[in-house]
């Protein structure tokens, strides 16, 4: 938000039990689609945990703790790879796309309890060149949000993936509230800008406009082709200590403020929620913003996760960025761009830079919370809200701060 | 998924506990769900217990089986390989007169004629031998 917006609340925020804990240390693969990554999907996992430990000034020993992406891998094996020969605290929270920005609330705990110093929090796959999203999503019913419900009341209606189960929200928003395909179109668009700008972004020299968007063909109406996610080979990692142990590494922290996850409910069924907008962020969110002692209007970006757009714009509405139902008209004219109010998805998003799991949003907000953002930067950014959406409307959200 | 020797070949429910009951009962040509015998709140898809009131004391109670769309997609490409021959078509949330939702398809109405608040009845599909599917259709006013 503009410098004049800023609350003074920052400096009258309560005083802290214990200093936040940091993140010290970001590591990422290139983002590619064809060929491929040429590696294992454990491999590109290391690579990128790899680079955020020598990042930090650590080196694998001194890891104790992983949380790996569910369904993703184990933390023996990563740390069998990584030479972790104190792992301590193992541990992987269930909330899909959710799980990365929630990690870094319980790698917080997990650091300031003493249950480990050094955590690590990979994520990655070959999302273009493996099981591609699709198929693991429609085939593996183990591995589906709501297990025997969405095998037994949803797969047999040709309801079985990400974007038809969340179309049916966005429709329902459009008809509550106005919502227009231009305004999802804004959102897509804004992430291909950023991409521009970012030299890993997938999407770097594919511009996009607004007729571009109408244009794509529908998928699951009303999200159309450019209303998703591009599936790509790629992974991130990022590590968290205390913030008494980020000063002695001498390298840029990035306080993790507050942290708070949350579920929808029912959480294993999408049709009977009585209040089908309330998602776990509608109560991660104020328990964030309290913990962490600020308001919406003072935070300077956001890397929301964008799975598909309309799950950015019900995110900025929970989050409380705007009111409910006015996240059409809030992501308009350039608002979420960088260089407007609240620059969102700096980086491309998983819309344009690559879709890693929303670990790549949270390498970008520390990225910018060094001032390390090079032609993307937001200027005198110092803090930063970074989400995650998993599952069947899981949310996570951590508050950033330079 | 089940498969059975029917040339059925679109996913099916597993027959096991209270989803065996449920689709049994659609078998029969009726369209239940649980009533909680506590607070009288109805509930869909079927639980051990009810969320409202604590309640373990419940009954399959007949729907009316009558209902109006609350919201749907419009598949126009398939992301599961049985459906694929399948599109465009429409996974449809019905909001039933008792109050739940549940996630159907609505035979009679082209994917681009559905309108939220339509009304819709139930119409049963006998897929296999075994199974029958609740779909929906058009109901008047
Ligand atoms: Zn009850």
């Amino acid at each position: 938000m503009a410098e004049s917006n800023r609350s003074t609340a920052i400096l009258e925020s309560p005083i802290q039990v214990t200093d936040p804990a940091c993140i010290v240390g970001i590591g990422e693969t290139d983002y590619v689609r064809k060929p491929g990554s040429g590696m294992s999907a454990l491999g590109i996992q290391l690579l990128a945990a790899t680079r955020a430990i020598e990042e930090a000034g650590l080196t694998g020993k001194q890891i104790d703790g992983i949380m790996p992406f569910p369904n993703l891998g184990n933390a023996e094996a990563f740390a069998a790879n990584l030479g972790c020969e104190n792992l301590r605290f193992a541990s992987i929270i269930h909330m899909g796309g959710a799980a990365p920005v929630a990690s870094l609330r319980d790698a917080a705990a997990a650091v300031n309890s003493g249950a480990a110093n050094y955590v690590l929090i990979p994520g990655g796959w070959n999302g273009y060149s493996g099981a591609r999203v699709r198929q693991t999503v429609s085939q593996d019913v183990s591995s589906l949000p709501g297990g025997e419900i969405a095998r037994d009341y949803y797969l047999p209606y040709g309801f079985t993936a990400p974007p038809q189960w969340y179309s049916v929200m966005a429709r329902r928003h459009m008809h509550e509230f106005g919502t227009k395909p231009e305004q999802l179109g804004c959102i897509a668009v804004a992430m291909r800008k950023h991409a521009q700008l970012n030299p890993n972004a997938v999407m770097r020299g594919r511009e996009m406009t607004l007729d571009d968007y109408l244009a794509s063909p529908m998928l699951a109406d009303p999200y159309r082709f450019f209303d998703c996610c591009i599936e790509t080979d790629g992974a991130a990692a990022v590590v968290v200590t205390t913030a008494e142990r980020a000063r002695d590494l001498g390298k840029h922290p990035v306080s993790i403020m507050a942290g708070a996850a949350g579920q929808p409910y029912p959480a294993d069924e999408i049709t009977n929620r009585k209040d089908i907008f309330r998602t776990g962020l509608s109560l991660a969110a104020p328990e964030a913003f309290q913990k962490a002692g600020i308001k919406p209007s003072d935070i300077d970006f956001a890397q929301i996760y964008d799975c598909f757009t309309f799950e950015v714009l019900q995110q900025l509405e929970e989050v409380g960025f705007c009111k409910r139902g006015e996240g059409g008209p809030f992501v308009e004219g350039g608002r979420i761009e960088l260089g407007g109010e609240l620059p969102v998805n700096t980086h491309g998003g998983l819309l344009s830079e690559a879709h890693v799991l929303g670990i790549n949003h949270i390498v970008e907000a520390v990225r910018q919370l060094r001032g390390d953002a090079g032609e993307r930067q937001v200027r005198d950014a110092e803090i930063g809200v970074v989400t995650g959406w998993g599952d069947f409307g899981d949310g996570s959200i951590a508050i950033l701060r330079r | 998924m089940t498969e059975d020797s029917s040339d059925y070949r679109h996913p099916l429910p597993e027959l096991e506990g209270l989803t065996q009951e449920f689709y049994d009962l659609c078998k029969e040509g009726t369209l239940h769900f649980q009533r909680c015998a506590g607070c009288r709140a109805w509930r869909h898809v079927p639980r051990e217990m009810c969320p409202e009131c604590g309640s373990w004391d419940w009954a399959w109670a007949p729907s009316t089986g009558r209902g109006k769309v609350f919201s749907w997609t419009v598949v126009a490409r398939a992301l599961h390989p049985a459906f694929k021959d399948d599109t465009p078509y429409a996974p449809v949330i019905v909001e039933m007169d008792e109050g739940v939702r549940l996630l159907t398809q609505v035979t009679d109405v082209a994917p681009d004629a559905l309108e939220i608040d339509m009304p819709v009845e139930v119409a049963f599909d006998a897929v296999t031998p075994e199974i029958t599917l609740p779909r929906f259709r058009r109901a008047a006013a």
